[in-house]
């Protein structure tokens, strides 16, 4: 403790407190604070969306705008809410749960965040661009050729990705730094908190697609301005290439996008339970075989682009056996709960919810694989209603329920648990009116990403909208939440609860700028 | 103090492994370009047709037990001032019988351009077996101002076509070779058409939606 004081000296304040931090408290902050102002951004977004397919036909935007905010809203949601939030959580958790003093290299975090509030600036301004065609119209999947026709606006999009895809294979090589040379002696890898596991395999899924995912948008970029014919049939290109390039990282992504919630949920259901976390090898193992099979399953997006036989064939059952290794997760989780002396805080609940929920989305994931099924289910509602229940129900479940979960750590103050149930009662409650009857829709052939719908439609669509405002504005309730609880609240114990078990949990609430200087003994 | 000099060169050595790992996926991004033509090639699925020389096509043997349909379409990208189709919507072929079809394209601009078709067969598992011995596809075709070309398409079935595929389509998109030229002639992708197909789905936005 006293040689980190003395090598960092005092440490500066105010803004350039947060510009200059090296601090990996600090820039877990950072990024939780990204995360949520992003929330409310893509959550406004996706409001609009709501509110136009409130009623058939055309009311409140045109249809050009509507694709823009279809599009933002789950490029936002993706790179600016999911993932930032979870390597805040990965800043401010690993290190703590390691028993480390700081990340492996605290000048490049610094620089991995950093470089994530311009690129956002960099994407949203090409909405204030309306007249050079706005913003990225042509779904987050960015499919040629509509985005090598688009306007401006997909080469900002182009340039904002590179630009997390810098900040994300930094972030990536750092947590493995960390987690791999760090570790206090007699953590073995086996003795590693789950949260610990699942980010250090979401770090190596990082490294490996999202280089693959720059070279994808370069080519794009190129084909656009520099005469090159990728994608483009006139020049001897291939379309389908592209997405082929697209989802061989795209598939890994949505692991990246779940993995470290699968970590936050193995970490708050045991400590509510009071039990040890059932079967915590297979759990690692599930982890690694999830994360290995996520590389041969990407064209299960495509199934309906005229894939030869044997193509479908294989990966329709490659994409089913990763319900076995999730499936033995979801097993684990519900064995941890069996006969535990179980209570029910506002983290315990999200945990629950996802358990839940989650499986409700692997479930019609499953449905989707099945290739008959899918040339029904393929781009309709059906689809936004399954990626909704894993992203929300999953991801965004799992860091609402992590903030509650490690919040009194972070800030020395326990939650408004009242106030922590309302929010997630209404959360839960608008979540299934928004998206369950999405469900129905598809299955009726609903198509996704259009402005306006047949009347048969309409029912449906209005319950969805109205719980979706439901949802966004009991998000306002959390913002809420958070605030009192840095400003004021109970002063919260160093165990904080009673069940939860962990290196972070020896230190106290709040943990000083700078722990385990010194590293713990792990027995 | 020991500990900590050991922790800075284990992770600098693991950086430096990490950031080639990164720089490789860079480039297998790129390599699956090649990748996938390859192995389009080795499968023959993409909707990729065969070709072959003249004196192998007449050597198949025909085989007059069956008889596939083979239809005929076309269609020029925006930026083409082309009239183009086939002079016959279809034809009823054995498999292993050279045949020859023509299709019509006219320049209607008034300048010469120079074009380039790209074939396409569905159903996929056709592709392989629809053999090309002559195409114009094979070549870029230039039109002068307002000239008027038969170009022939001579192909063979291969008698292992599948029993099941009784019908198949032959397709052509004919693409404008230069990238200037076909803007001029309103191929979609500078902000202009952009804008004009904006206000174009202000004006009728239902039937611009699609819906």
């Amino acid at each position: 403790m006293a040689t980190a004081t003395a090598h960092h000296g005092a440490h500066p304040t105010g803004i350039s407190r947060w510009l200059f931090t090296t601090n990996h408290k600090d820039i877990g902050t950072l990024y939780l604070w990204l995360a949520l102002i992003l929330f409310f951004v893509g959550g406004a977004m996706a409001l609009v969306i709501r509110a136009e397919l409130f009623e058939p036909g055309m009311q409140i935007v045109d249809p050009h705008f509507f694709n823009q905010m279809t599009t933002m809203h789950a490029l936002i949601m993706v790179f600016g809410v999911v993932m930032p939030a979870f390597v805040g959580f990965a800043n401010w958790q690993i290190p703590m749960m390691i028993g480390a003093p700081d990340m492996a290299l605290p000048r490049m975090n610094n620089w991995s965040f950093w470089i994530l509030p311009f690129a956002f600036v960099l994407l949203s301004s090409t909405l204030f661009m309306q007249d050079q065609g706005g913003a990225p119209s042509a779904g987050w999947t960015l499919y040629p050729p509509l985005t090598i026709q688009g306007g401006i606006g997909t080469d900002f999009a182009i340039l904002s990705i590179h630009m997390l895809g810098i900040s994300s294979v930094l972030g990536a090589i750092n947590v493995i730094a960390t987690i791999l040379n760090m570790r206090a002696p007699g953590m073995t890898l086996m003795k590693m908190p789950l949260f610990v596991w699942t980010w250090l395999i979401t770090a190596f899924l990082l490294l490996a697609v999202m280089p693959v995912f720059a070279g994808a948008v370069t080519m794009l970029l190129t084909d656009r301005h520099f005469g090159t014919s990728f994608f483009d049939a006139a020049g001897g290109g291939d379309p389908l290439l592209f997405q082929h390039i697209f989802w061989f990282f795209g598939h890994p992504e949505v692991y990246i996008l779940i993995l470290p919630a699968f970590g936050i949920v193995s970490q708050i259901i045991p400590t509510f339970a009071r039990k040890p976390l059932f079967g915590y090898n297979s759990m690692v193992y599930a982890t690694a075989s999830i994360a290995f099979l996520s590389f041969v399953v990407w064209a299960h997006h495509m199934f309906t682009v005229g894939l030869p036989l044997a193509g479908e064939l294989f990966f329709m059952y490659a994409t089913m056996l990763i319900a076995v290794p999730t499936g033995v997760k979801v097993f684990n989780w519900i064995t941890t709960m069996w006969r535990g002396s179980m209570t029910f805080e506002t983290p315990m609940l999200f945990a629950v919810a996802f358990v839940f929920l989650f499986t409700i989305g692997g479930l019609s994931g499953l449905m989707l694989a099945i290739v008959p099924a899918d040339f029904q289910y393929h781009d309709t509602y059906f689809v936004v209603a399954h990626f909704h229940y894993v992203l929300v129900s999953g991801a965004i479940f799992a860091i609402l329920g992590g903030a509650y979960y490690w919040l009194p750590k972070w800030t020395g103050h326990m939650y408004n648990e009242t106030l922590g149930k309302w929010h997630f009662w209404l959360t839960v409650i608008g979540f299934n009116i928004a998206f369950f009857p999405q469900h129905f829709l598809g299955l009726a052939g609903m198509p996704r990403r259009i402005p306006d719908y047949a009347l048969q439609f309409t029912e449906f669509n209005q319950w969805s909208t109205v719980g979706a405002f439901l949802l966004g504005f009991a998000q306002l309730l959390f913002l809420y939440l958070v605030v009192q609880t840095i400003r004021s609240g109970k002063k919260a114990s160093t165990q904080v609860w009673d069940g939860a078990k962990g290196l972070e949990w020896t230190l106290p609430s709040p943990p000083p700028y700078h722990t385990f200087a010194t590293a713990p003994k792990v027995k | 103090m020991a500990r900590k000099k050991d922790i800075r060169q284990n992770n600098k050595r693991l950086v430096q492994k990490l950031a080639v790992v990164a720089l490789a996926m860079f480039g297998f991004g790129f390599a699956m370009v090649p990748l996938y033509d390859v192995f389009c090639e080795i499968t023959g699925i993409n909707g990729k047709t065969g070709r072959v020389d003249a004196q192998a096509a007449a050597a198949s043997k025909v085989d007059k037990s069956r008889t596939v349909t083979v239809e005929f379409t076309g269609h020029t990208s925006s930026g083409l001032p082309w009239e183009f189709k086939p002079l016959r919507k279809k034809i009823d072929v054995h498999p292993g019988q050279t045949v020859v079809v023509k299709y019509y394209a006219r320049n209607m601009s008034d300048e010469a351009i120079i074009g380039q078709a790209v074939p396409s067969v569905t159903p996929g598992q056709a592709a392989e077996h629809f053999n090309k011995v002559e195409c114009f596809c094979f070549s870029q075709q230039k039109l002068a101002p307002g000239e008027v070309k038969e170009m022939p398409v001579q192909f063979v079935v291969n008698p292992g076509l599948p029993r099941g595929v009784r019908t198949i389509t032959l397709s052509y998109a004919f693409f404008n070779m230069d990238k200037a030229s076909a803007k001029k002639y309103g191929a979609k992708g500078d902000r202009a058409s952009n804008r004009n197909h904006r206000h174009q789905v202000k004006a009728d936005p239902v039937v611009a939606s699609g819906g």
